[in-house]
């Protein structure tokens, strides 16, 4: 393996600094980053490992009714928080959905923002690929595309973005609050992930050095747990990534539609706020139609880049089915089969 | 290496004999303990690593490698390469035997296919070996890469699998089919598949003088001593190599393959023990996989559902400097009766490492494709699945018309689908609906494997103080080796299973054949019996030729070994122990050896096949097309059962392969390069706990008096067969929509559902 730098900072403005320098990174869990270095496809001269930083793995309510999340609280934590689980079910449940039980227990909130692709063609590293090496051409272009991007791509890069956590936090409308060189700042989750245009080898909108402290859901997006859902289509029951996932959240008053959140997975370079989608439901009974309706609107932009057509039909019936389940209210537990279609089947202990 | 301490803690109740009892795994404890010492586990002092540079080119040459920015790096000791190695006695690509494949260690600067070795560094560390590689950064030609089952002309192979004749073919198909009065002509395909067994082909190599140690997983030891030593041009008898425990082979570590050779080059370049594991992704290339077929069923069946013909022709490929063949077409010459049948194979030569026997060679890919085409026949007839293969249910061997030595498939079909309750299943698909509104189909498939011997033998020695020994250089890949063989054994002998010492898995033991074909119980089983029996035999013949023994005499009337005594068959009141016949006879041991083979004339007679019936049960959502197993029930005969725990475990783990071959396996390779883009395990999908539903296998009787004398027929392959197809056929069932391109992908069933 390369040699590399392994620091250790105390402090957030230590770990700042630390990683300020051009091939530093940082480490969370590594249950990606060591994967891309193992496979060459990262090769950074400097770790800084941010697990030892104290009180970023803490789950706070604030006063205003917001949630906030520290960068290190793991995915299975955050998941079994009781309290978080049943203010934002479908977050729940898309952790749950997402790897394995082992990957879950390791991996941070900061890293499963922040984690690649899994093009295969980013991680074969003698392939062409501009998102690892910028303007070195995209391999999967005419390649084995039939899990790639049918919104938001363009020529240079058609990669989506695997995460499962994203989606729904994109839909509550999630503010990344991060510590970079110059301070502190924050933004949307929905301004982190980058669509490609012409240089996909930039994942997001951080700078170097820019550390996530945490991630913070506005007092709104409680409004959505009563009914709130992660659905997620994929190659086996578990351990997989989505082919494409969809989540749906709705505030629902005297029977009407006050207030609809849509987002899909593995569509995009990111997570996909479906907001033309959300418009059409907006004050409307909760019916097959209207869902129907918003599953056309919220891929009206989609087109294949590849052998991938088949993903915008399952997008528009997942985008129906999401918002089917979320209308008939978040189940009082998350189901053993967290976001499978499976999950209403008797007899399944554990994903 | 330490002795191995087999435990049968916590205590077996033994109900008589040894076999048939449903023994744990003698090996449990140390395996759960991790104190099992698999190959990569070993560490001798000065020990260096070495890690494989392996080309991501398919075809062409390697033109530059920076062996000096390799060699610069820290801890790096040597780089091997084809400039730079010690000599061959041979050169690899000569094939001294049909049981040699052409392997890549470093004779030239050639690339044949993506992820072949081009390079070998050792480094003091395993890091530093890794990134010495990485710094080799090799430079190629590249030549144009032949891709997929269209690269070419196709051209019809000498021989498919292991020298079975390409074509076949019994009564004329073409009148079958025109005299039918419903056909089906249909084409399956099946993806490229990798053995993928959880320990990664691994060696721990080392030289003292002309005498090499090897540490190494191998399904055939005799095969890998021989190979080794005709390369290396030194006597088998120099060469030690220990196998004890396998975590899985599933036909990869079957027969010698290139990486383990450079390992014992690497240890012969630097004079010092040398470790070299593969990494996952480099086991999609060098160590085999079960090629991709394309198949072609036509069937014929008359007005009543009797099959008039039957027609199987298989596409598959080969690597271009070596002839492996799948022979998938073959599937269909034992299970169903057509009065005309023709199998046939062609292929074309593909940028590829070569394909190699994997679980179930041939009957995999075959049984998925035929038991799908006699569902759609079933259905086109509108009859019931297992009633048209009760229909069509094959007295005698199809395509050779001899007798079966034994086929209790009937018993299977009754036993399993009262289990599943078939009875209930509605002809029509898309009937059934669960609670929750998901689809719901019954599907099933007809199992089949061959029954096969290989050759083997067995040293057995009795003890002065009464305990045995059974000595076989047999292969525990996981299948339970040490615990089944160890049975046999006791019985052979005689004696409680823990007075036996059972020795196994180096290659100073006696051959045990290779462990393959599902015949390695049977082999190296009929081996043990018959040692046991020869040694025995000597004992008896100290005890009843000696007056002073209360057997003396017994010589006609013959002699019992039970629990450590002789016994005089006519009077159980006269026995000796065996150290009493020992003392006395003043002899520290008696030993004798005994062999285990096929039976010519059996073979000539019969046709010896297991058979099992498989039914299954998937849930599939009607709009997203995700597909889910929920219930599979098998009924298998297959001979005797010599323990059942262990049956089962291969019975469950050859079921999940089925369905992992309907749902989900599949390498994924890129239509330009020829690379495999998921080799890894968490994009090559197998199934994993949550698709994995309750499973339930039935093991029916059956009785074989001609497979051999235990009459074992093996069970580790057939489990794959039936399967795969039973599943595909309950996707069928619960949809509507017939899928022939496996696996079965949500796209297929999306748009058509
Ligand atoms: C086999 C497998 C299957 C998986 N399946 C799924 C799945 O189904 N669904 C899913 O959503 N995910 C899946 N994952 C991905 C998994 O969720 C991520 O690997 C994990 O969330 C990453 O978290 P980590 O803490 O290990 O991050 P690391 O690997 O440590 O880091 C990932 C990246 O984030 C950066 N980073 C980490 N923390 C911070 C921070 N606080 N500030 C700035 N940068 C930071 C690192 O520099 C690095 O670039 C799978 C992973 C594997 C290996
Ligand atoms: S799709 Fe993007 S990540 Fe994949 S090869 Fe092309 S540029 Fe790289």
């Amino acid at each position: 393996m390369k040699q590399f730098d392994y620091v250790r900072p105390a402090t957030v403005a230590e770990a700042v600094a630390a990683a300020a320098q051009p091939g530093a990174v940082y480490l969370a869990a590594g249950t990606n980053l060591l994967d891309l270095m193992k496979g060459g496809v990262s090769r950074p001269d400097r770790l800084v490992d941010v697990t030892h930083l104290d009180g970023l793995d803490q789950i706070e309510r604030l006063a205003d009714g917001s949630a906030r999340i520290g960068a290190l609280v793991s995915n299975a934590d955050l998941a079994h928080d009781a309290d978080f689980a049943r203010s934002y079910p479908a977050v729940a449940e898309a952790l749950l959905s997402g790897a394995s039980a082992q990957l879950r227990n390791a991996a941070t909130v900061g890293g499963n923002l922040l984690q690649r692709t899994r093009c295969a063609y980013f991680y074969d590293t003698a392939s062409r690929c501009n998102k690892r090496e910028a303007g070195s051409g995209c391999d999967a272009r005419e390649g084995e595309n039939r899990g790639h991007a049918v919104l938001g791509w363009s020529e240079s890069c058609i990669a989506t973005h695997p995460s499962d956590f994203c989606v729904p936090l994109v839909a509550l409308d999630a503010i990344v609050e991060i510590e970079g060189k110059n301070g502190r700042r924050e933004i949307a989750l929905d301004e982190l992930h980058r669509l490609p245009g012409s240089s996909p080898e930039r994942d997001s909108a951080l700078e170097p050095g820019d550390l996530i402290v945490a991630v913070r859901l506005p007092p709104a997006a409680r409004g959505f747990a009563a009914h709130a859902r992660y659905l997620k289509v994929r190659e086996r029951t578990s351990y997989a990534f989505a082919v494409v996932s969809g989540s749906a959240a709705l505030r629902i008053e005297n029977g009407k539609i006050a207030e609809a959140r849509l987002a899909l997975g593995g569509v995009a370079a990111k997570p996909w706020r479906a907001r033309a989608a959300e418009d059409v439901l907006k004050g409307v009974t909760p019916t097959a139609d209207a869902f129907q309706e918003a599953a056309w609107r919220a891929l009206t932009d989609a087109k294949p880049s590849g052998d991938n057509a088949f993903k915008i039909e399952l997008a528009r019936r997942i985008v129906v089915r999401a918002l089917t389940l979320a209308a008939a209210g978040t189940p009082a537990r998350i189901p053993a089969l967290p976001a499978s279609p499976f999950a209403s089947t008797s007899g399944a202990i554990h994903a | 290496m330490p002795e191995l301490n087999l435990s049968s803690a916590p205590a077996h109740l033994r109900h008589g004999s040894s076999i048939g009892q449903p023994l744990t795994r003698r090996d449990g404890l140390l395996k759960v303990k991790g104190q099992a010492t698999y190959a990569a586990d070993n560490h001798p002092p000065g020990m260096l690593f070495a890690v494989m540079a392996v080309s991501s080119i398919a075809h062409g040459r390697v033109t530059l490698l920076d062996v000096a920015a390799a060699k610069q790096h820290p801890g790096v000791v040597d780089v091997m390469t084809s400039d730079h190695k010690p000599q061959l006695a041979i050169d690899p690509e000569i094939k001294t035997n049909p049981f040699v494949f052409r392997m890549e260690v470093l004779q030239s600067n050639e690339v044949r296919y993506a992820n072949q070795p081009i390079a070998v560094v050792i480094a003091e560390t395993l890091e530093a070996a890794t990134e010495g590689a990485v710094l080799l950064a090799p430079r190629y030609e590249n030549l144009p890469a032949l891709i997929g089952l269209d690269a070419g002309e196709s051209f019809v192979p000498p021989v498919v699998g292991v020298g079975n004749p390409t074509e076949n073919h019994r009564g004329d198909v073409e009148a079958g089919l025109a005299s039918s009065a419903k056909q089906i002509d249909a084409i399956y395909e099946t993806p490229p598949q990798y053995h993928n067994a959880m320990e990664p082909h691994a060696i721990v190599a080392s030289w003292d003088g002309d005498n090499l140690s090897v540490d190494m997983p191998t399904q055939g030891l005799m095969l890998s001593l021989g190979r080794i030593a005709e390369l290396f041009g030194i006597a088998p008898d120099k060469i030690h190599i220990r196998s004890p425990f396998l975590g899985g082979g599933f036909g990869s570590k079957g027969l010698m393959s290139g990486p383990p050779v450079l390992g014992i080059m690497a240890a012969k370049l630097v004079g010092k023990p040398v470790k070299l594991v593969l990494r996952r992704e480099q086991m999609y290339g060098p160590v085999g996989h079960r090629a991709p077929t394309r198949q072609r069923l036509r069937i014929g069946a008359d007005g009543e559902g009797s099959l008039t013909a039957l027609d199987h022709h298989a596409r598959t490929l080969s690597s271009t400097f070596d002839d492996f063949y799948e022979p998938a077409a073959d599937a269909s010459h034992t299970l169903y009766a057509a009065p005309a049948i023709r199998t046939s194979h062609d292929a074309v030569r593909v940028n590829t490492g070569t394909p190699l026997f994997m679980r179930a060679p041939g009957e995999a890919t075959g049984s998925i494709a035929l038991e799908s085409a006699i569902d759609e026949m079933a259905w086109a007839c509108g009859i019931d699945p297992l009633a048209f293969r009760l229909k069509n249910y094959a007295e005698v061997e199809p395509i050779t018309g001899k007798p079966f030595s034994s086929k209790a498939l009937r018993a299977c079909y009754e036993q399993g689908a009262a289990r599943f309750g078939w009875a209930k299943r509605p002809l029509q698909p898309r009937q059934m609906r669960d609670d929750a509104g998901l689809l719901v189909g019954w599907g099933m498939g007809t199992a089949t494997f061959p029954a096969l011997m290989f050759q083997a033998a067995a040293r057995a020695a009795i003890r002065r103080d009464g305990s045995g020994v059974m000595e076989i250089g047999a292969h525990d890949m996981g299948q339970g080796a040490w615990t089944a063989l160890a049975q046999i054994a006791a019985d052979a002998v005689g004696l409680d299973i823990d007075r036996v010492e059972f020795k196994a898995g180096t290659s100073d033991l006696p051959d045990a054949g290779i462990a393959g074909g599902s015949a390695h119980t049977a082999t190296a089983g009929a081996a043990i019996h018959s040692a046991g029996a020869a040694v025995i035999a000597k004992l008896a013949d100290l005890a009843t030729g000696d007056e002073r023994s209360p057997l003396f005499g017994a010589g006609n009337a013959g002699v019992i070994a039970r629990d450590g005594r002789l016994i005089r068959r006519d009077d159980e009141s006269r026995s000796e122990s065996y150290a009493e016949i020992l003392a006395r006879a003043g002899v520290a041991e008696v030993e004798a050896r005994g062999t285990g083979a096929p039976n010519p004339a059996a073979m000539e007679e019969y046709a010896m096949h297991a058979h099992g019936a498989v039914f299954a049960e998937v849930k599939v959502d009607p709009d997203l097309g995700q597909v889910r197993v929920t219930r599979m029930v098998g009924a298998f005969a297959a001979g005797r059962i010599v323990n059942p725990h262990l049956v089962k475990s291969q019975l469950f783990g050859g079921m999940i392969w089925g369905m992992s071959f309907a749902l989900h396996e599949e390498a994924i390779t890129d239509r330009r390069s020829g690379r495999i883009m998921n080799a890894n395990l968490g994009e090559y999908h197998i199934p994993v706990n949550a698709d994995v539903p309750p499973l339930d296998v039935i093991t029916v009787e059956e009785h074989d008096p001609h497979v051999n004398a235990l009459g074992i027929k093996g069970v580790g392959e057939i489990g794959i067969t039936g399967s795969a197809g039973a599943v595909a056929n309950a996707v069928w069932h619960a949809t509507g929509v017939r899928v022939r391109r496996f696996p079965i992908k949500i796209e297929e069933l999306l748009t058509q559902l």
